[in-house]
């Protein structure tokens, strides 16, 4: 089977290596996202997933190999590189302050300022209200740190980050991980819709089968090199745990 | 139509008045805790010492006075370890640092500009003053450098900047104390000239109510503009009336001590002035210069803090390293710029300590560090990193002056002094944990 998406890619992580202390963390890999496609990265702890979507937000950069961004080769050496070019990472930790308020963690590094340069902070925490009553209606404590909220919440908070500022790329690792089931669908039906706005999403996920229902696509990795990509509507779940426990290739892959 | 929303309507009805209160005014309970420790400690020593010598000698204009320049130069070092602390470093070299500044500045300004500007010339106290502040900036930056991008733990950096800076001090003159100061270098450290007079500090009252009025008025406007809870009225008015009484009532203490008699007879030959008949004349010190530049550090800090970026970033570096570097926070950079911001509050500190002192000695500011980081920590800035306030930095310095005052005044002796700050410090730690867990 091929790839069924034609055109130009949103984001081509071509060749890319990255190795830590002698160890290759990230071997040669190639993955591919199309706009309007949830591509799922799978594979075991530590099979470099994460590593080499960091090279994509700029936590991390690649010993070897380029990146497209809209067929056009970038260099991406820090998180604001990437998000200039509206790539937004959620990531698993959240990467939250727990000290500050919900609004600050929204707008760290890119606050909204008076005309005269200072931080606009009741601007911030309306524009906050504004964008979490579309995310979560529930959402009401905007005055306290973050620490005080419980996971759903401080996830609503990274999602509303990246969802403000308009991401055309948007990576989430794990982004289910530390939430309640009613939480977890709330997320799934986010990434839906963010997709019919013709977002690409590259989705890190354990969970095989929220992999099944929201990916288009999976590329499975397995000790830092690149198993295979298959169509997710073209397999069965036992199919991808082969290729992620085993590394076995079935035949519809490419 | 609905009642417009208030910072107590999500109260249940049966909440105690003191937590109705504290909601609507949304006062800080540390802040408060603090002011009482304060006023604890201000009115127990006054007791003590009316009970041992039959004279309070603590609650006297004279001696808060004298309280608030000693506090001078602490408070403003204090202001700048916060920002050092809330990133989760440390400064211990700020003593050390105070007293080679203190140094350089002393012998440029007796023994090297009069040589080429003349003695007396009113550009060198200027010229003193920048190059002491420059040079505080430059080691601070340097030793932010080391930190950021040579790697070396803050404590380590600072502790060998502890043993430094003070030798370097010893160096430069050899150990000589430089004396006398600049006549205008030496009015920055208070005193009968160094303080602004009776109309000056009614003019800086003034501008202190003006100041607090128009922070209710145009906070309640913001709040209206976006529709965010609104702080009942009554509370409204009474922070106004609390914040202008306060301001007024320093006012009206600093003016209540009149210059010594021998100042205002040297004065009155100077200034060829006839004295009413067998009086001596009531001349006010108002606010000493020193404390009036702790209270204009301790506003911009404030501001700094919590209205730019920078402010911000020092937060959100100290509450998650990792997530301000994913922010595209340049953390390095900004570790530079608070050591380096930290060196300039101690350059303009060591300014207030030797103009106080009218002098450059090689002791200067020995302990200081510990002071300041005290000051810091009792104010409520939290070592764990992510927390901390200006204003009880501030508060924090006076807490520990007062605490020193006190006991100097009803005869303490000097390992007892030592012993009473020390335990006061653990003691007000273990109670901010506490508080900590208690409040989460």
């Amino acid at each position: 089977m091929k790839n069924p998406n034609t055109g130009t890619p949103l984001v081509e992580l071509r060749d890319i290596s990255i190795s830590f202390g002698g160890i290759k963390a990230v071997d040669h890999v190639t993955v591919d996202l199309h706009p309007g496609e949830v591509v799922g990265l799978l594979g075991h702890n530590g099979a470099g997933k994460s590593t080499l979507i960091k090279c994509l937000s700029g936590a991390y950069q690649a010993d070897a190999g380029e990146i497209f961004i809209n067929g056009e080769k970038v260099t991406i050496e820090n998180p604001r590189d990437a998000r200039a070019y509206n790539v937004e990472t959620i990531y698993q930790t959240l990467a939250l302050a727990d000290n500050l308020d919900a609004a600050s963690n929204l707008f760290l590094g890119r606050e909204l300022v008076s005309p005269l340069g200072f931080v606009d902070d009741a601007r911030m925490e309306a524009e906050t209200r504004k964008i979490m009553a579309r995310l979560n209606p529930n959402f009401r404590k905007f005055n306290v740190p973050v620490s005080a909220l419980s996971g759903g919440q401080r996830q609503s908070v990274a999602i509303a980050r990246a969802v403000y500022f308009n991401a055309k790329i948007l990576i989430m690792d794990e982004p289910t991980a530390a939430l309640g089931p009613q939480e977890t669908q709330m997320v799934a039906e986010l990434i839906q819709e963010l997709k019919s706005t013709g977002l690409g999403i590259f989705l890190i996920e354990h969970d095989i089968h929220a992999v099944m229902d929201l990916c288009d696509r999976a590329v499975v990795m397995k000790n830092g090199q690149r198993v295979g990509c298959v169509n997710v509507g073209e397999v069965t779940d036992e199919d991808i745990l082969g290729m992620i426990i085993l590394g076995k290739k079935p035949p519809q892959a490419y | 139509m609905t009642q417009p929303q208030t910072t107590t309507s999500q109260l249940p009805p049966s909440a105690s008045p003191v937590t109705r209160f504290l909601r609507a005014t949304e006062l800080d309970t540390r802040l408060l805790g603090m002011v009482g420790a304060l006023v604890a400690i201000w009115v127990g020593f006054h007791l003590v010492g009316y009970l041992n010598n039959g004279f309070g000698a603590f609650l006297t204009p004279r001696n808060l006075w004298n309280l608030s320049v000693q506090t001078s130069s602490i408070g403003i070092m204090a202001c700048g370890m916060v920002l050092v602390i809330v990133t989760r470093h440390i400064d211990l070299s700020v003593g050390s640092m105070l007293g080679f500044t203190a140094m350089i500045m002393g012998l440029l300004q007796v023994e090297i500009l009069p040589q080429f500007i003349g003695l007396g010339n009113p550009a060198i106290w200027v010229i003193t003053c920048i190059v002491g502040m420059a040079m505080g900036t430059l080691i601070g930056a340097f030793q932010g450098a080391l930190i950021a991008y040579g790697r070396i733990p803050a404590f380590i950096v600072t502790l060998g900047g502890l043993l430094v800076w003070r030798g370097a001090a010893f160096l430069v003159a050899r150990g000589r104390t430089i004396s006398p100061v600049d006549a205008n270098f030496a009015l920055l450290g208070g005193g009968p000239y160094g303080s602004v007079g009776e109309i000056g500090s009614w003019i800086v009252g003034i501008l202190a109510c003006v100041g607090i009025l128009w922070m209710l008025i145009h906070g309640r406007a913001q709040r209206h503009k976006f529709e965010f809870p609104l702080r009942p009225m009554w509370a409204e008015v009474l922070l106004g009336v609390l914040g202008c009484g306060i301001a007024i009532g320093a006012v009206l203490l600093v003016n209540a001590y009149p210059w010594p008699r021998g100042i205002v007879n040297q004065y009155v030959a100077a200034n060829d002035i006839t004295l009413p008949e067998g009086g001596t004349l009531f001349i006010s010190h108002g606010f000493a210069i020193p404390v009036l530049i702790l209270l204009a550090v301790g506003i911009a800090m404030t501001f700094i803090m919590t209205r730019t970026r920078f402010g911000r970033y020092v937060f959100a570096i100290g509450g998650n390293p990792d997530a301000a570097l994913l922010a595209g926070i340049d953390v390095k950079w900004m570790t530079v710029k608070i050591f380096a911001l930290m060196g300039f509050l101690t350059g303009l500190s060591a300014v207030v300590a030797s103009a106080r002192l009218n002098s450059a000695t090689n002791a200067l500011g020995t302990l200081d560090e510990l002071y300041v980081i005290a000051a810091a920590v009792i104010g409520g800035t939290s070592l764990a990193g992510g927390i901390g306030t200006i204003y009880g930095a501030i508060l924090g310095a006076f807490v520990m002056q007062s605490l020193q005052t006190g006991m100097v005044l009803i005869g303490f002796d000097a390992a007892l002094q030592n012993i009473v700050v020390g335990t006061v410090l653990v003691l007000a730690v273990y109670i901010d944990t506490l508080y900590r867990a208690k409040s989460k």
